[in-house]
C-alpha cells in the first residue's frame, strides 16, 4: 500500500492530447487570474468581503458566477459531442470511445448538478431574503458551508479533466455498469464524491430557505401575501429536503458496493441493479422539478413586471406549484416504463406523469392572461419569458407524448428523449436563470446590463436552440439512439449536422452575453440605476437600494398588500420623505468556516478518490475541528449603531428621491 | 391585551394552537420568529430528511431481505435477547438525556453534567451490544459481502450506529461547551437540537427494533 493510494504518474493523461492540452490551458487561466489576484492586492478584499461573506446577497453572486463558469464548461463538452458526431460518419472522428463516454457523463452531471443547481439556488439566495423583507436567511454561516461544498463538487469534477478520468456511465451511473467488475478506474469514484459533497450543500440549502420562507418573514408577510418567487423557492426547497437524502442514501449504497464489496445492486450474490433505477429517479424526477420551479418564479415576476400588471390567478399559481411539488414525486417511473413492472404499473405512471402537466398548464394561462390587456415592455427579461413561453409548451407536449408507455417502448433512450429534456431544460431552465440574471442584476451591482447585447444573446439563443434540438426529435424517430460515438446510417447524417450548425449560433449567443457584461461594465455610469427599481417592480426587493446596503432593510417593512411595492410606490415621494425611528441593527459576522470546511472537504474527497486514507482521516479531523472553533465562537453578530443605518439609509432615500423628482413627468 | 389573552399567551407563547392572521411571531403575520425557534425548526427539517435517508435504507433493506444467496437468513442469526438488551440501553439513555434538559432548565451544571455523562455511557453500552453482534457475524464468515441480505443489513443498522457515534462526539463537545460556556442562550438552542437529535435516534431504533429483528425473527 503506497503513500498516495492509487495516485501515480499514470493518472495523468500524457497520451491523449485534447484533455491533457485543455487541462492544462485551465490550469494556465486559473494560474494567470490567481497572480493578478495576488498582484493586484485583491487578495484580502476577496477574503474579508466575498469568501468569508455570509451574506445572502454576495452568496448569491458567487453561486451564480459558479453556474455560469459551469455552464460554459458544459457547453463546451457539447461542443465536442456535436462535433465528434458531425465528423464520425463511417469514421472514428477525433474522440476515442472512451474519451467521448466521459464527455457526455461531464456534460449532463456539470450542467444540471454545477451549472444549473448554483445558477437556481444563486438567484433564490440573492432574491428571497429581499422579497421576504428580512436581513439574511435563517442560517447565514451554514448558507456559506452549502456554497463552499458545492465548489468542492464542481473542484473535484473538473479535476478530473487533468488528473484520472471522469465517469463513463452517463450522468446517472447506472449499475451493473458503475459497478467495480465493470468500471475499475477512478471516474464513478469521482462522479460519486464530487456529487455526494455537493449534495450535502444542496440538502444544508433547502433546510435554510424553507426555514428562512416558513420562519422569518417580514411582519405583516403572511403566507398569501409573499411574491410568488418565493412560493417557487420553498416549493423546490421541500422537493430538495424531500429528495436530496435520497440521492445521499443511493449514491452511498452504490459506494459501499464499489469501496467494500457490498451487493446492493451487483449481479451477483441477491443484488439488484433495478433498485438503484428506481432509487435514483425518486431523486432524479423531484430534481427537474427542484430546478424548473424557481424559473416558473422568476417568469412570474418577470411577465408581471413587465405587463404592468398584477400576476394573473395568484392563488392558483400557488396551488399549481404546490400540486406540482407533490405530484412530482408520483412520476419517477417513466424514465423506465422498459423495465417490465407491467401495463398496470406502467399505466398508473403514465397517467400520473399527464396529470402532472395540468399544473404547468394552469401556469401557462396564467401568464399569458397576465400579458393579456397588460402594457408590455419588450426588455430582454420579457424577450426570454416569452420565447419560454412558446418553446416550453412543445418541450411540454413532447414529454406527455413520452409519458404515453407504448410510444416510450419505442423512443426509450433515443435522441428523441435527449431533445425532449433538452427543449424543456434549456427553454425552462437556462431562459428563466437568464430572465432572471437580467432582471435582478441591476439590483445586485447597481447597474443595468446593456439592452442591445442582450437582446442579440436572446435572438441567438433561440435560433440556436430551435437548429440543434428539432432535428434530435428527427433523429430520434428515425431511430438514432443518444450517446453514439460513431454511425453508419446516412440518413441521419444531414440532421446530424444541421444540429452541429445550430451549435454555431449558440456559440455567437455566448459571445453576445460576454459582450453584454463587457459592455454594460465599461459603460456603468450611464446605465447605473439610482431609484433601485430600474423596471417599475412589483415587489419589496425593488424599494432598497441598488446594491442593497449589508442590513438590506433599516427598518424590517410591514406589509400591507400581496403587491407591497405598488401600494408604496403611489406615495412613493410622500413616503419617503417621512423618516422612520432608526434602531441598531444586528448582522451576523463573516466566517471563513464554510470556506475552511470545503478545504478539507476537499481533500477528504480526493482522498478517498484515490484511496488515500491518512488523508482522509485528516480531513475529517480538521471538519470536525472547524466545527468546534465554530462551536466556540463567542460573539457571533456584531451590531451597525442606529446613526450608521441612518446614515445609509438617508443617502439611499435622497437619491432616490431625486431620481424620482427628476424623472417625474411636468 | 386582555386577561384571558395574557393567561393564552403564557399557556401557549409561541401560537401553536393559532393559524392565519395570527400575530405571534415566527407565525401569519407577526414577524421573524425568535431565534430559538428559527434554529428548532431548522433542526426539524434536517431531522426529517434525515428520515428520508433512514426510509430509503429501510426500503432497500425489505427489498434485499430475502435474497440471502445461500448464506443465513434472518431467522438464524438474530438474538432477541441482545436486541432487547440494546434497546434497553438506548431508551434509558434517552431518558437521562430528557433528565438532562430538565436540569438545563433549572440552569443545575452538576445535574445536567451528570445525565449527559450517565446518557453518554448507556449510549456506549448499546454501541459495545452492537459491535459484537456485527463481530460475532464476521467470525462466522457472514459478513456484509456474504449475501444482499446482509448487505441491506449491515447497511441500515450500521447507518444507525454510526448515527450514535456522532451523537457521541456532539455529546461529548456539548458537555465540553456547557462546562466552558455555562447556560448560554446559543449554547442552550444547541443543546436542543442535541436533544432532538438523541430522541430522534431512538425513533429510527424503534423502527428497526420492530421491522428488521421481531419481524425477521418470524421469517
Amino acid at each position: 500500500m503506497s503513500l498516495l493510494g492509487k495516485l501515480s504518474w499514470d493518472a495523468i493523461p500524457f497520451d491523449q492530447p485534447i484533455p491533457l492540452a485543455a487541462g492544462l490551458l485551465v490550469i494556465v487561466c486559473v494560474a494567470a487570474v490567481l497572480v493578478w489576484i495576488v498582484v493586484k492586492g485583491y487578495v484580502p478584499y476577496l477574503w474579508k468581503e466575498w469568501i468569508t461573506s455570509v451574506d445572502h446577497k454576495r452568496i448569491g453572486v458567487m453561486y451564480c458566477a459558479l453556474g455560469l463558469l459551469m455552464l460554459l464548461r458544459g457547453f463546451v463538452d457539447a461542443i465536442m459531442m456535436r462535433s465528434q458526431q458531425a465528423l464520425a460518419f463511417d469514421a472514428p472522428g477525433y474522440l476515442p470511445p472512451e474519451h467521448y463516454d466521459q464527455i457526455f457523463s461531464a456534460h449532463g452531471t456539470i450542467m444540471i448538478l454545477f451549472g444549473a443547481m448554483p445558477l437556481v439556488i444563486g438567484l433564490m439566495n440573492f432574491v428571497v431574503p429581499l422579497q421576504l423583507g428580512v436581513r439574511d436567511v435563517a442560517f447565514p454561516t451554514l448558507n456559506s458551508v452549502s456554497f463552499w461544498l458545492t465548489a468542492t463538487g464542481a473542484l473535484l469534477v473538473n479535476l478530473s479533466l487533468v488528473i484520472g478520468e471522469f465517469a463513463r456511465t452517463g450522468w446517472l451511473p447506472f449499475p451493473p455498469l458503475s459497478e467495480l467488475r465493470y468500471s475499475p478506474g477512478v471516474g464513478v469514484d469521482y462522479y460519486l464524491w464530487a456529487v455526494q459533497i455537493s449534495g450535502v450543500g444542496t440538502l444544508l440549502t433547502g433546510i435554510n430557505f424553507v426555514t428562512t420562507i416558513l420562519k422569518t418573514r417580514a411582519p405583516g408577510m403572511t403566507y398569501l401575501r409573499m411574491p410568488i418567487f418565493c412560493w417557487t423557492a420553498l416549493a423546490s426547497c421541500l422537493l430538495i429536503i424531500a429528495a436530496f437524502p435520497v440521492l445521499t442514501a443511493t449514491l452511498a449504497m452504490l459506494t459501499l458496493d464499489r469501496y467494500l464489496g457490498f451487493h446492493f445492486f451487483t449481479n451477483e450474490a441477491g443484488g439488484n441493479a433495478m433498485m438503484f433505477t428506481n432509487l435514483i429517479w425518486a431523486w432524479g424526477h423531484p430534481e427537474v422539478y427542484i430546478l424548473i420551479l424557481p424559473c416558473f418564479g422568476i417568469f412570474s415576476e418577470v411577465i408581471s413586471t413587465f405587463s404592468a400588471k398584477p400576476l394573473f390567478g395568484y392563488r392558483s399559481m400557488v396551488i399549481a406549484t404546490l400540486f406540482i411539488c407533490l405530484v412530482s414525486f408520483c412520476v419517477w417511473l417513466h424514465h423506465f416504463f422498459t423495465m417490465g413492472a407491467g401495463g398496470d404499473v406502467n399505466a398508473a405512471f403514465g397517467i400520473a406523469t399527464s396529470i402532472i402537466a395540468v399544473g404547468t398548464g394552469v401556469k401557462m394561462y396564467n401568464w399569458m392572461f397576465t400579458m393579456y390587456g397588460g402594457r408590455i415592455r419588450f426588455a430582454t427579461p420579457m424577450l426570454w419569458s416569452m420565447g419560454f413561453l412558446i418553446t416550453f409548451i412543445t418541450g411540454g407536449m413532447t414529454g406527455v407524448l413520452l409519458a404515453v408507455p407504448p410510444a416510450d417502448f419505442l423512443l426509450h433512450n433515443s435522441m428523441f428523449l435527449v431533445a425532449h429534456f433538452h427543449h424543456v431544460i434549456v427553454s425552462g431552465v437556462v431562459f428563466g436563470v437568464f430572465a432572471g440574471i437580467v432582471y435582478w442584476f441591476p439590483k445586485a451591482f447597481g447597474f443595468r446590463l446593456h439592452e442591445g447585447w442582450g437582446k442579440a444573446t436572446f435572438w441567438f439563443a433561440l435560433a440556436g436552440f430551435y437548429v440543434t434540438f428539432v432535428p434530435f426529435y428527427v433523429l430520434g424517430l428515425l431511430g438514432m439512439t443518444r450517446r453514439l460515438q460513431h454511425y453508419t446510417v446516412p440518413e441521419w447524417r444531414p440532421w446530424i449536422l444541421i444540429s452541429a450548425f445550430g451549435i454555431l449560433i449558440l456559440i455567437v449567443s455566448i459571445l453576445c452575453q460576454v459582450m453584454q457584461l463587457v459592455v454594460s461594465i465599461k459603460h456603468r455610469n450611464e446605465l447605473r440605476d439610482e431609484t433601485g427599481d430600474p423596471w417599475v417592480g412589483r415587489s419589496l426587493e425593488w424599494t432598497t437600494p441598488s446594491p442593497p446596503p449589508v442590513f438590506n432593510f433599516a427598518v424590517l417593512p410591514d406589509v400591507e398588500n400581496t403587491e407591497v411595492y405598488v401600494d408604496v410606490k403611489q406615495r412613493a415621494l410622500a413616503e419617503f420623505a417621512r423618516e422612520p425611528h432608526y434602531e441598531p441593527v444586528e448582522m451576523p459576522r463573516n466566517s471563513p468556516t464554510g470556506f475552511v470546511c470545503a478545504f478539507f472537504a476537499t481533500f477528504v474527497g480526493f482522498a478517498l478518490i484515490w484511496h488515500i486514507w491518512w488523508l482522509m482521516i485528516a480531513g475529517l479531523v480538521g471538519a470536525y475541528a472547524t466545527f468546534v472553533v465554530f462551536a466556540w465562537r463567542d460573539v457571533p453578530d456584531y451590531v451597525i449603531p442606529a446613526e450608521e443605518v441612518a446614515r445609509i439609509d438617508r443617502a439611499a432615500r435622497a437619491a432616490r428621491q431625486g431620481a424620482l423628482a427628476s424623472a417625474a413627468p411636468p | 391585551m386582555s386577561s384571558a389573552e395574557a393567561t393564552l399567551a403564557a399557556r401557549d407563547p409561541y401560537h401553536i394552537g393559532h393559524a392565519g392572521e395570527s400575530r405571534a411571531r415566527g407565525y401569519g403575520a407577526g414577524g421573524p420568529a425568535s431565534k430559538r425557534i428559527v434554529v428548532g425548526y431548522g433542526f426539524w427539517l434536517f431531522l426529517l430528511s434525515d428520515i428520508v435517508l433512514f426510509s430509503c435504507l429501510f426500503a432497500s433493506y425489505a427489498v434485499l431481505a430475502g435474497a440471502t444467496a445461500g448464506g443465513p437468513s434472518s431467522r438464524q442469526i438474530f438474538d432477541l435477547h441482545r436486541v432487547a438488551l440494546e434497546t434497553g440501553c438506548l431508551l434509558l439513555s434517552s431518558f437521562f438525556c430528557g433528565t438532562a434538559s430538565i436540569a438545563v432548565a433549572r440552569r443545575s451544571r452538576l445535574w445536567t453534567q451528570a445525565a449527559l455523562v450517565v446518557t453518554g455511557l448507556l449510549g456506549l453500552a448499546f454501541l459495545s451490544l452492537e459491535i459484537t453482534e456485527f463481530a460475532s457475524l464476521f467470525a462466522k464468515g457472514d459478513g456484509p459481502t456474504r449475501s444482499a441480505f446482509l448487505t441491506g443489513f449491515f447497511t441500515l443498522v450500521g447507518c444507525h450506529g454510526l448515527h450514535v457515534s456522532v451523537g457521541l462526539l456532539w455529546l461529548g463537545t456539548m458537555m465540553a461547551q456547557l462546562y466552558a460556556k455555562g447556560f448560554r442562550a446559543d449554547i442552550r438552542r444547541r443543546f436542543l437540537c442535541f436533544t432532538m437529535f438523541w430522541h430522534f435516534l431512538d425513533i429510527i431504533w424503534v423502527a428497526i427494533f420492530s421491522l428488521v429483528y421481531l419481524v425477521g425473527t418470524k421469517l
